[in-house]
């Protein structure tokens, strides 16, 4: 049941696709190291958990979706949101706890969403997208809008009960679902070696009675393919598909994790691996894209993110008007 | 027994009344007392009236006491010439007495009720009695077929009354097309054509009573006459405040204390009341019947109708009936009418004159009809 | 036009007429047909308890059976409503929350604060709760005060099926989320309900009865055990003003409020346990609020700080009764400095 698909070209991406793909990767990589470094200044609130290193998951997945589709995210969730188009500055000043966030400041980095989007957050609960994506995806079916539902998470959620019942119930109400398990490695400081009482946490499909697919996490292309099959077939009427992206996180579980139980795994990953390497060097071996035009969005991103922790750090703070707003559409 | 000893039995005030209790007898044993004086206090589970004597005589004994509770039919007391024996008073007392503690009181038979439809709508009636002449009782703005609960039934002897629900209120339907006095004007009319009724006295109260005129204009040999009670569409007052907080209250904290307006007797504004409208205004659409109705007779703060033309313009009798301190439509708006001086003005009564001093109206009623 | 019905056809009516008038209205559950995939009849049961009962039939493709899976399911219901659902989840026992409720209490509760105002959850939860039925320990507690503390719940509470009818249909017209607690001991009550159509507001307490002696906050099946009592006082003189808040949250201060103003004294009866229950809760609003108008200690009549017994010779002694709210009102009305 499980396949392992290797890393294949895709044929379906003309350059603009292409362009985009990167856009969105190497924006997201640079949020992320610039958090990483503002974290460190001490001028970010909170808990901030950092998606570098795994960006062709969100990026390969969301390519295939438009507005009728909706996402559930995990507490890593920025790379969800830039590859579902949530705004890049928006995102940025909520982090900072600013009025002029996504969230106005009442959710933070754990709980970025953008509903607009059919981004229904980032989450603070391990494994609490899943059942939210069989109702979204349920949605979709009934109202035959033709969407479907995505539910990210992460290997540690692989094993909540939450999960497990919404892949059961995916299958038996036979929703347009996809289900994106990305194990990088880590729930928290255990490892998934461990903590994953199957070879695979895509082997867990079989179980349910739909298709499970790893993939390489490192590889745009191979998410790209695996995630277009599972969207085509869920819009077709056929029904969920899990999908096990495997990789590695550069950072630590959170910002300020000293990561003591890790191996070197990261800067090997990061040196022979990283998704944006590999893609470059794809796309311009091939010819497919000049690299120059690579270069002129990394030098786009890096104004992007620039002007937006700029502004982010100008904004303002939400007062004590918007303590008690918010909390229900009517009192 | 003796025909001169007449019973004052419970009686049936609205669908669901299924027994009363005594709250207070304002006349005591041996007292006189005339046709349409006070007897007693009577409280049910959904509201609080006067009980009104219909005979002349001596109220030679209370048969239930203050607090009991007492089914609708049951008599409650005796009334009868001073020369009747004590000795049958006593035997009627204890036979009366019987009766209501075995429980075998038959219930006196309350309204019938039904629906026509009329130009797509559902309206509903309740019917009572069944002689030849017939009534039929159209309310106000807001109100139902169950605000003439205690006229109906004393209408009822010797004729056929039907109360009937204006579209937007009760149990009819809450769609009200335009509002306009000509829908509603015909919303009875059809009712009569649906009931097979060739000719009807109307009542109207309050809008109802703009209504029932407009019907008799628009089909005169339909109409054998016209008693309207505080009708609206006469003179130049309206109580706008009042229509206007009806209708946007939507809690019965924002609605009870309009609802003072509509009573001389400021405790007639019961929590039942209140209550009840409030479960009227909650039903769907009537929000959007409420406001629409509203425009039909507002104009900015003053009356929207003046019926007065077309009362001129009606061939038949008319009879107008105004409480004296009505503080929605006031009695000054008499003076507008084609005849003022033929006004009877109830003295102590508000705006629901039917609910505050509901034997004045059966009089004023019931006279035109001897 | 009203007539007598029970509160089980109540909330069938109301569910019935929003499916009619609302297609993104849905109603999922465990058996809320029954018979999904089994050979005989597909609207088996209509709910363990009959509620949804022919709704299968007549809305197609819009009962959903699931599987014995209250996390996914319920979870479900809240992630369809944010994408256009209005859907009307049935958590069998309130018992069982303790399966899905991060769904209910972090996120549908928390989407529109989090997300800064941006996300409506349009969706009810119909639960049953309270005892009575000898069902135990794990099918019979009284667990609104739970979903009372938490913001972005509204928590409805039925005592009738006048209520019943109109709050659902309230609930599932509001755009939060709802949790409307069952009393399953009351499916069975008859009452007078329209036929037509109609709404209750969330947030405004009815007061049932009228009376100046001593203020009775009472809460869905203990508003008829109030009633009750009130019954047997007023023969001895003591008239009690019973005050049903109808919605736990929002809950209606000023109602409540001002009848103590008036009473000067108060007891709460709620079926809950004592410690942090809408008991204590009214109580101390009271204290904080009206403390000048009370003339006598506040009576809390709840049930005791244990499970629910099974034996009915337990269960009895467990469930406030009339003669315990009698003795409470008696003793704040006879309490004097």
């Amino acid at each position: 049941m499980t396949d392992t698909l290797s890393t294949a070209v895709s044929h379906e991406l003309d350059e603009n696709a292409l362009l985009e793909a990167y856009r969105t990767m190497r924006t997201i990589r640079a949020f992320e190291e610039r958090l990483h470094d503002e974290f460190a200044t001490g001028e970010i609130p909170g808990f901030v958990h950092l998606y570098a290193g795994e960006e062709a998951s969100a990026t390969g997945v969301c390519a295939h979706l438009d507005g009728r589709d909706s996402i559930a995210s995990t507490h890593r969730g920025h790379g969800h949101c830039i590859a579902k188009g949530v705004d890049v500055k928006a995102m940025m000043a909520e982090i900072y706890g600013k009025k002029t966030g996504s969230c106005h400041g009442k959710g933070g980095s754990m709980h970025i969403a953008d509903l607009s989007k059919g981004m229904l957050g980032a989450n603070g609960i391990v494994g609490g997208g899943p059942p939210l994506i069989c109702g979204t995806a349920l949605a979709a079916k009934q109202r035959g809008t033709g969407g479907v539902g995505v539910a990210f998470f992460g290997d540690g959620a692989s094993n909540q009960g939450t999960t497990l019942e919404s892949l059961n119930l995916a299958s038996v109400w036979n929703l347009p679902a996809i289900f994106v398990a990305e194990n990088n490695g880590y729930a928290e400081a255990t490892s998934s070696s461990w903590s994953v009482a199957a070879d695979n946490i895509a082997d867990r499909a079989a179980g349910f009675g739909m298709p499970g697919v790893i993939v390489d996490g490192f590889d745009f292309f191979a998410v790209h393919e695996a995630a277009g099959e599972a969207v085509q077939r869920a819009r077709e009427g056929g029904g969920p598909t899990l999908i096990e992206v495997k990789f590695t996180r550069y950072f630590g579980h959170f910002e300020g994790d000293q990561q003591t139980y890790r191996a070197k795994e990261v800067a090997e990953a990061r040196a022979k691996l990283d998704c944006l390497k590999r893609f470059r060097a794809r796309v311009t071996e091939t010819g497919q894209v000049d690299a120059a035009r690579l270069d002129a969005i990394d030098t786009q991103v890096a104004d992007l993110i620039d002007a937006a922790v700029e502004e982010a750090k100008a904004a303002p703070k939400p007062t004590a008007a918007d303590l008690e707003t918010d909390v229900y559409v009517s009192y | 027994m003796n025909d001169a000893i007449r019973k004052v039995v419970m009686p049936k005030w609205g669908l669901s009344m299924t027994s009363g209790k005594i709250t207070e007898w304002i006349v005591a044993e041996g007292e006189e007392v005339s046709d349409g004086d006070d007897l007693a206090e009577i409280d049910t589970d959904k509201i609080a009236g006067t009980l009104e004597s219909a005979d002349a005589g001596v109220l030679r004994r209370v048969v239930a006491d203050v607090n009991e509770d007492v089914p609708v039919g049951a008599t409650i007391a005796l009334i009868a010439p001073a020369d009747v024996p004590d000795s049958e008073i006593e035997e009627a007392a204890r036979l009366a007495r019987e009766e209501l503690e075995s429980g075998a009181v038959e219930e006196a038979a309350g309204p019938v009720t039904g629906t026509v439809t009329v130009d797509g709508r559902s309206l509903a009636y309740a019917t009572l009695g069944d002689g030849a002449e017939v009534v039929v009782l159209v309310h106000g703005y807001g109100g139902d077929k169950n605000s003439w609960l205690f006229v109906q039934e004393p209408l009822a002897d010797g004729r056929t009354v039907h109360a009937l629900d204006l579209p937007g209120h009760g149990e009819s339907a809450k769609d009200v097309g335009d509002g306009s006095l000509d829908t509603l004007a015909g919303a009875v009319l059809g009712f009569l054509e649906q009931r097979g009724i060739e000719r009807a006295h109307l009542v109207g109260h309050s809008l109802g009573g703009a209504v029932v005129t407009a019907a008799a204009v628009a089909d005169p040999a339909r109409v054998a006459s016209l008693t309207l009670v505080a009708p609206a569409g006469v003179g130049p007052d309206v109580n706008a405040e009042y229509l206007r907080g009806f209708a946007e209250a939507t809690s019965r904290r924002e609605l009870k204390p309009h609802l003072g307006a509509l009573f001389a007797d400021p405790a007639q504004v019961t929590r039942q009341l209140a209550d009840d409208l409030m479960k009227y205004k909650r039903l769907d659409g009537v929000d959007k019947a409420l406001r629409t109705l509203l425009g039909t007779l507002l104009d900015g703060d003053a009356p929207a109708l003046d019926v007065v033309p077309l009362l001129a313009k009606a061939e038949l009798p008319v009879t107008v009936v105004w409480g004296s301190d009505d503080a929605v439509l006031p009695v000054s708006n008499a003076r507008s009418l084609p005849d003022p001086d033929a006004v009877h003005v109830v003295e102590g009564a508000g705006h629901m004159v039917h609910m505050e001093k509901p034997n004045a109206l059966v009089a004023v009623v019931s006279e035109k009809r001897r | 036009m009203a007539r007598t019905i029970s509160y089980r056809e109540a909330l069938n009516e109301a569910l019935a007429q929003e499916m009619e008038r609302d297609e993104s209205v849905i109603v999922l559950g465990e058996d809320n047909a029954g018979g999904a995939g089994s050979p005989g009849e597909d609207d088996a049961w209509g709910g363990v308890l009959g509620v949804t009962k022919g709704l299968y039939h007549r809305f197609p493709g819009r009962v959903l059976d699931t599987p014995i899976s209250e996390s996914a399911f319920v979870g479900a219901a809240i992630g369809a409503a944010t994408r256009g659902l209005r859907p009307v989840a049935e958590l069998m026992f309130i018992d069982f929350m303790g399966v899905c409720f991060d769904q209910i209490f972090n996120q549908a509760a928390k989407f529109r604060y989090m997300f800064g105002g941006k996300a409506e959850t349009p969706v009810v939860i119909r639960t049953m709760y309270g005892a009575g039925l000898r069902a135990a320990a794990q099918h019979s507690q009284a667990l609104y005060p739970i979903f009372t503390h938490i913001p972005g719940l509204k928590v409805v509470v039925p005592s009738s099926p006048y209520e019943a009818k109109g709050l659902m249909i309230q609930s599932i017209r509001d755009s939060d989320p709802v949790i409307f607690c069952e009393h399953k001991a009351m499916y069975d009550t008859t009452g007078d309900v329209p036929e037509d159509s109609y709404t209750i507001p969330f947030g405004e307490a009815n007061v049932v009865r009228d009376g100046d002696d001593v203020t009775v906050v009472a809460i869905g099946r203990m508003v008829s055990v109030a009633e009750e009592a009130a019954r047997e006082l007023s023969t001895s003189g003591i008239e009690v003003e019973i005050i049903d808040p109808r919605t736990t949250s929002p809950l209606d201060e000023e109602t409540i409020l001002e009848s103590v103003e008036n009473t000067g004294r108060l007891v709460v009866v709620d079926e809950a346990t004592p410690r942090c229950n809408l008991a204590t809760d009214i109580s101390a609003l009271v204290a904080k609020e009206a403390f000048g108008s009370l003339r006598a200690p506040i009576e809390m009549v709840t049930a005791p700080h244990t499970p629910v017994p099974f034996s009915d010779a337990l269960e009895d002694l467990y469930i406030p009764d009339a003669q315990r709210v009698a003795n409470a009102v008696k003793s704040v009305a006879g309490w004097t400095r």
